[in-house]
């Protein structure tokens, strides 16, 4: 069998069901809100919206690999790619730049060119402390986890916290080693 | 472009221009991050109704807005005042809007005169989820309920909105059918418009 060719971001975008982004976004923003009154701590909404992202990422992979037809990235560098491109795109239509490398190539910055997440939101001044986006961080932790790589994803710019763009910094904590089941192969 | 400069954070919300609302998102990403709002809601409750009530707030939050935006992007800044005409708005505008189609269909209760319903053969929020069986009548278009009950309460036809599945014959899921049950004071708000 010919190797399965992976597919752009935006052909997969235009094949896939799509709703329109306004149902999403107005969701996004009655969950937070629900979350706020029921936890009260912006610091723990945070956690809670990271976590959510997590549980999200760790299905939305297999999905992602089956429509993307991705194989295995060599290195962290490709891995970044291929969620700039590929991932943002076909999930929320968006863009991504991946720029920032630091000099071993374990760490980068995701820029969002476009969020989707926060039409109609301005943060109010009781929720300063509040990373409005941080599903998305819980989603590539979950997401990167399933195909062995730890990371930790932190906010480093917030358009919403007045900063001129959303940056993500994505740092890769540790490769686990595979353990392939080799007897099934036999 | 990025990077535009400072600038741009003190700009309001409302400064903006109102986006045409043709922006879209793979429903993967939708289904995902409902199904995260339920199970989120479902660790904060300990029974069926309880959790129905809370994704019906969380609907209510959407309706109220999507009235809002609608009303000035698409109707001029009028909102109806009869009741025929916020029921078509909903069947149509606004299903349009938010699951890309027209509700299969819209219909006034045959038994009580306060009541009417819309019914969809496979609501968008529904298509994911199976309802386990201890789960009884638990049912996710509670979220839809809400966002029904957010528009007409926010439009001045404040209403009980409930969701249920309908069983049809020969389907293998039932359909899921919006009751709408207005309060008194709008049949006689409506009677004395004659």
């Amino acid at each position: 069998m010919a190797p399965l060719v992976p597919r752009s971001g935006d052909a997969i975008f235009a094949n896939v069901e799509r709703v329109n982004a306004e149902l999403f976004t107005l969701t996004y923003g009655a969950m937070v809100r629900q979350l706020l009154t029921d936890l009260e701590e912006v610091e723990e909404v945070n956690k809670q919206l990271d976590q959510m992202g997590y549980n999200i990422g760790i299905r939305l992979i297999d999905e992602f690999l089956a429509k993307s037809n991705v194989s295995r990235c060599v290195d962290f560098k490709e891995s970044a790619d291929v969620i700039a491109k590929v991932g943002f795109k076909m999930f929320l239509g968006i863009t991504a730049t991946v720029t920032n490398w630091d000099a071993d190539g374990t760490s980068c910055s995701l820029i969002l060119e476009d969020n989707p997440l926060v039409d109609f939101v301005e943060l109010p001044d009781t929720c300063q402390g509040l990373y409005y986006c941080n599903v998305l961080s819980g989603v590539i932790r979950g997401a990167l986890e399933m195909v062995s790589m730890k990371t930790e994803v932190t906010w480093v710019r917030d358009m919403l916290r007045g900063d001129d763009a959303y940056e993500l910094r994505v740092k890769l904590l540790k490769q686990v080693p595979e353990e392939y089941p080799y007897k099934d192969d036999e | 472009m990025i990077g535009v400069g400072k600038m741009k954070q003190y700009t309001n919300v409302l400064d903006k221009p109102l986006s045409k609302g043709k922006q879209e998102v793979s429903l993967s990403a939708f289904a995902f991050l409902f199904s995260e709002l339920v199970q989120y809601n479902q660790t904060q409750v300990d029974n069926i109704a309880e959790l129905e009530r809370r994704l019906e707030d969380a609907g209510y939050a959407v309706g109220a807005r999507v009235l809002e935006l609608l009303c000035h992007r698409d109707k001029g800044n009028r909102r109806e005042t009869r009741l025929l005409g916020i029921l078509s708005f909903v069947h149509s505008t606004v299903w349009k809007v938010l699951f890309g189609k027209v509700a299969d269909s819209l219909e006034k209760g045959t038994e009580h005169e306060d009541e009417y319903m819309i019914s969809e053969k496979e609501l968008l929020v529904n298509r994911f989820i199976s309802v386990p069986k201890d789960m009884g009548t638990f049912n996710c278009g509670a979220f839809v309920a809400g966002i029904v009950r957010g528009v007409l309460d926010s439009a001045g036809f404040p209403a009980v909105v409930t969701a249920h599945f309908v069983p049809m014959e020969g389907q293998q899921r039932p359909r899921t059918t919006i009751l709408i049950k207005f309060t008194e004071e709008v049949l006689r708000r409506e009677a004395r418009l004659g």
